[in-house]
């Protein structure tokens, strides 16, 4: 061997050497250094979960009576393992199910599909769940047809019919309670990322709006999961785990179910007596509360839907329905999404507001047709000239000018146009401390806040709006610039910053920019009847294991205290029992045996209707009583309903009347909601057939 | 047996045992290589094999049964002096190019997975001349090579010629399958003889070049087939061909990486139980190893193979003749880069090509033409320079 050999040798032993230690290099990356996501790689490879949803907690009203339970329903399910084996992959057996269904082929076949197989843009009624779950076609499927399947199992291979659970809202008592409630529908991609921080599963059905979806946590219990590990033929080769579902939670919620439809049968009536009476009635709210906690008994909206729908499937029509205008948006909760100008029910604001500000609340005011405020004259409602009377008298009749003259008054001491920086704002003060403008917290989702039209709020609105109106005839067509709407832009584009005398005196009758909810009004009311105290409106009371024991009891939680002396909290309360004494609302509660105290409103609404009528006044009521030793709070409003009083009045009267039991003008306290006088504070044991007082 | 030794007049003496001349740490890691890989194959089959109603140790029977035709023909070509083979050289390489040329013959060959490689048996047994042309290359390079028609100490460049012309009949066949895997390593092999035989310099290099350009040039003009167009853009790209190559290639991948520092145990893998790499008992048998026994035992079967081609470069030393030496170093050749192949495949670093790993696949033909090679090392061990 000489020395070439011997060298090439070498270098061919060293070569060798080397890719060994590259192939020991690259195993070490890896096994060692990139293995754990190598390992969750082979394991969504191989493993699949098959998910078992737990049972939905009941929600149940204070006495126990369910108003969101689960119910038997029939699926028929296909198996897409098993249809995709057939030698024309199911479309034959999926024929006949469409036609023993009485159901599309087309619906049928896109329903089996799983999202990930379809092409974006076609996947509307895919299935979200995987090829491991039976696939169901209809959850309430006719026994008979389940019966037929069943039978004929070689007819139909790779389906089946099995009893699934529902969510069902059973309505006792004849409370649909929809806005409340919410429902129950199948996860979007967007809760499947985790974007609340929770983890979901496919097949499930979560909470989508209302009590469902704020207590959805509680209610869902937790699913049951399977994984099987399956080979590259999707058999499944072994089970590496199972869990058993856990029964979600029990809600317990402080509303009663007969009070609930009576609120809603009393709105209903309101909105239909005021459309008999030419209104055009768009929608309304009633809202009850227990003016000592702030709990929810009863609350309303106008118009309804029906929650089982989404459990039985949406057809297009019904879900465009849900928020068409012309059916009135269905959707929209209007006791916290509804925005209001609260008109006249604001004066117990402005009472306040004047009481703080030194005004002596037993003097003797003069009440004209109209007050000079500026260079502009404001008119007294109807323009009545009423002449001198108390304050007290002035809150029963809805004075308006009284409050005119104060509002600016004060708005010139406070430097008018040219606002001082010690000013008092006694007006705007007075709201803040009704804490108007903020949202009352009820355990409820997408509660809207109100707006407080105040000093802060108008500037910021001047520098979201001042380049429109300093530019206003060349941003809008010429049909917009009447002589009228031109000035008016002028005006806002040369101190629409400030405040301005006229907005002083709108904000003391409570038109203009600020609105509220109807929620926000009751809890004012409620404040104001029960010495001060703003409670945050709660429906929930308390969270129940499946087993019945307390998981979480809600308290009620004191928001904050009225900004007015006692002396002025107890002159208010007589005024408004004045109202219903011998003011605004006397026709209504003439010979009702109940002291009830309220304040009318009715609100001017700007703009018009889509058929190009002028929008009608909003028509509120908002109340509380007995009035020596007040309880509940009850507010109604109608949008577009016409007066205050005629209008909500009569509804808020009818509510207490199945409230305390009262049949024409007797008091029969076993007919009272709460025989006791008093909602009850105990939880109720919980079961799914627990009845209503005096069903059979 | 007798009869053999008293014909070979220049054995050596006091032999006692027809182990006697076996290199033991050679011998033991081969055998280890070899239990390993039975473990391997079974572990492999076994689950899926049951779980579809078949015969669980069906591959397992069969692994053992080539083991034991492998490990006769291992003796054999032991026993019988390398010198005395030789001899008989010229009549090995034509069995091989008759083979190659049968197995391209219509009816006599069969055709897996693209590559007419194949010639059916009776009795369900498969031949693949491939495997056993490898050998015929090697032992008749390693002749031209080693003769010297001249005083000098260096093969002449007609030396040269000729063992190219040897080399390159087989693999023209080869290519014809075809079976680039199989090109691959005996080039590889061919370029290692050539410069290990003390051939001038330039032809290692200009072989190296010419083959860079052959294969730049069969991708170009279409010479290689589509699929293995598609298996090299899976390596490129392994995400180009999701569902053949590209999904082979990651779940190869994915199987040995979720094996971890230890592995899931023998049989013990889920990758592998639910056969989610194709072909694991043959081309994708690293994979078993890597899922079941992790970096640890993979670990082991490289250096295995390294203890295997480290002591066959130490009986290439002291060879006695040029032939022997060149001999083990065309068997180190193969092996070592038929193993790199293989394990570079599984792990992302090699594009794909169906060779089976030296002494761990299930398959016949690989299996006896592994056992020949470990044959021919014993054979020059044995009679090596004392």
């Amino acid at each position: 061997m000489n020395q070439r050999t011997r060298l090439s040798l070498l270098f061919i032993q060293i070569l060798i050497f080397s890719l060994m230690f590259a192939l020991l290099g690259r195993l070490f990356y890896l096994q060692v250094a990139a293995a754990p996501l190598y390992k969750d790689a082979a394991l969504s490879i191989q493993s699949r979960d098959v998910i078992t949803p737990a049972n939905r907690g009941l929600i149940v009203d204070s006495s126990g009576v369910p108003l969101a339970m689960n119910r038997v329903g029939i699926a028929v399910t296909v198996d897409r393992t098993q249809i995709d084996k057939q030698s024309d992959k199911g479309v034959s057996v999926l024929r006949k199910l469409s036609s023993l269904l009485k159901l599309e082929y087309a619906d049928v076949y896109q329903r089996t599909r799983l999202c990930g197989e379809l092409p974006k843009g076609q996947k509307a009624g895919c299935w979200t769940g995987s090829r491991f779950q039976p696939i169901p076609i209809t959850k309430e499927a006719d026994p008979s047809v389940a019966l037929s399947i069943v039978e004929r199992s070689d007819t139909y291979p790779g389906v089946s019919a099995l009893p699934v659970a529902l969510r069902n809202y059973p309505a006792k008592a004849g409370a649909n309670g929809a806005h409340l409630l919410g429902y129950v529908g199948p996860l979007t991609e967007a809760d499947l990322s985790g974007a609340n921080g929770r983890t979901y599963f496919r097949s499930e059905s979560i909470g989508k709006a209302g009590l469902e979806l704020q207590y959805d946590e509680f209610l869902r219990g937790t699913p049951g999961i399977k994984t099987v590990i399956v080979d590259r033929k999707e058999s499944v080769t072994r089970t590496s785990q199972n869990t058993k579902p856990i029964n979600g939670n029990h809600l317990v919620t402080s509303i009663d179910v007969r009070l609930q439809a009576s609120a809603e049968q009393a709105l209903e009536q309101a909105v239909r007596s005021a459309r008999a009476s030419g209104y055009p009635s768009d929608g309304g709210a009633a809202v009850v509360l227990d003016v000592k906690n702030g709990q929810v008994l009863a609350m309303a909206s106008y118009p309804t839907y029906d929650p089982n729908s989404f459990e039985k499937g949406l057809t297009v029509k019904e879900a465009k329905n849900l928020y068409s205008e012309k059916a009135g948006v269905p959707a929209l909760s209007r006791s916290i999404q509804g925005l209001f100008a609260p008109a006249s029910t604001f004066k117990a604001v402005s009472l306040v507001a004047a009481a703080n500000a030194g005004y002596n609340l037993n003097g003797i005011y003069d009440c004209p047709s109209e007050v000079e405020v500026g260079t502009r004259k404001f008119q007294n409602f109807d323009s009545a000239a009423l002449g001198k009377m108390s304050m007290k008298k002035a809150m029963a009749v809805s004075c308006d000018t009284i409050w005119y003259r104060i509002a600016f008054d004060e708005w010139l001491r406070d430097g008018g146009l040219k606002p001082k920086s010690d000013r008092n704002d006694y007006f705007f003060n007075a709201a803040k401390g009704f804490q108007i403008g903020i949202k009352t917290g009820v355990d409820l989702p997408s509660e809207s806040s109100g707006r407080l039209a105040d000093r802060e709020w108008r500037t910021k609105w001047y520098a979201q709006n001042k380049d429109f109106y300093c530019n206003y005839k060349d941003r809008t067509p010429k049909s917009q610039q009447t002589p009228f709407l031109v000035q008016l832009a002028y005006e806002n584009c040369l101190d629409g910053d400030k405040i301005r005398a006229g907005d002083a005196v709108n904000f003391s009758i409570g038109q203009g920019d600020t609105v509220i909810t109807p929620l926000k009004l009751a809890q004012m009311y409620a404040a104001i009847a029960n010495g001060g105290t703003l409670w945050k409106p709660t429906i929930a009371k308390a969270i129940v294991n499946s087993d019945g024991t307390l998981v979480k009891k809600v308290e009620p939680e004191a928001l904050g205290s009225l900004p007015a002396s006692k002396s002025t909290l107890k002159f208010l309360r007589a005024s408004l029992r004045e109202v219903v004494t011998g003011g605004t609302a006397t026709s209504v509660f003439g010979g009702f045996p109940v002291q009830v105290s309220g304040k009318t409103g009715t609100a001017q609404v700007f703009g018009k209707n889509a058929n190009g009528s002028l929008k009608a006044d909003t028509s509120w009521f908002a109340s509380f009583a007995p009035s020596t030793s007040p309880k509940y709070a009850v507010v109604m409003m109608v949008s577009q309903g016409g007066f205050g009083a005629s209008t909500s009045g009569v509804g808020v009267r009818k509510i207490y009347q199945t409230l305390f039991g009262v049949s024409g003008s007797k008091v029969d306290s076993e007919k009272a909601i709460y025989p006791s006088g008093n909602p009850p504070v105990t939880i109720p044991k919980i079961s799914p057939t627990t009845k209503v007082v005096g069903e059979k | 047996m007798s009869l053999m030794s008293s014909r070979i007049s220049y054995r050596r003496n006091n032999r006692r045992s027809i182990f006697e001349g076996f290199d033991p740490v050679l011998t033991g890691a081969v055998a280890l290589l070899l239990l390993i890989g039975t473990a391997l194959v079974y572990a492999a089959t076994r689950d899926w094999y049951a779980a579809n109603g078949l015969d669980p140790e069906y591959y397992l029977k069969r692994h053992v049964l080539n083991i034991l035709i492998g490990a006769a023909l291992a003796w054999g070509t032991t026993v019988i002096d390398y010198r005395l083979l030789r001899a008989y050289t010229p009549i090995f390489w034509a069995i091989g190019v008759i083979g190659l040329i049968a197995v391209l013959i219509p009816g006599i060959g069969t055709a897996v997975n693209g590559a007419q490689a194949w010639i059916a048996l009776p009795g369900g047994f498969q031949v693949q001349p491939a495997e056993l042309a490898k050998i015929s290359i090697i032992v008749g390079m390693s002749m031209i090579l080693s003769e010297r028609t001249h005083d000098s100490d260096q093969p002449s460049h007609r030396d040269v010629i000729q063992a190219l012309v040897v080399a390159a009949i087989p693999i023209i066949f080869i290519l014809l399958q075809p079976d680039m895997g199989t090109v691959f390593i005996i080039s590889v092999a061919v370029v290692t003889i050539i410069g290990a035989s003390g051939a001038p310099l330039r032809w290692v290099v200009g072989l190296i070049i010419v083959a860079i350009m052959g294969s730049y040039a069969a991708v170009k003009v279409g010479v290689i087939s589509d699929y293995q167009v598609k298996r090299l853009q899976a390596f490129v790209d392994p995400n180009s061909d999701s569902q053949g190559s590209g999904y082979q290639l990651r779940q190869a991948r994915i199987t040995v990486g979720s094996g971890g520092l230890f592995g899931t145990g023998l049989f013990n893998g889920p990758q592998t139980n639910g056969r989610f790499v194709p072909e694991q008992q043959t081309d994708f048998i690293f994979t078993v190893a890597g899922e079941e026994l992790g970096f640890v035992g993979c670990g082991l079967i490289i250096i295995l193979y390294l203890t295997v081609l480290m002591r066959a470069f130490g009986i290439a030393r002291r060879s006695q003749d040029p032939y022997g030496r060149l001999v083990c170093t065309g068997v180190i050749a193969w092996f070592a880069f038929q193993a790199f192949e293989n394990i570079g495949m599984t792990l992302g670093l090699m594009p794909m090509t169906g060779v089976p790993l030296p002494f761990l696949s299930y398959g016949g033909s690989s299996m006896f033409a592994n056992m020949i090679g470990f044959g021919l090392l014993q054979n020059v061990h044995a009679r090596q320079r004392g």
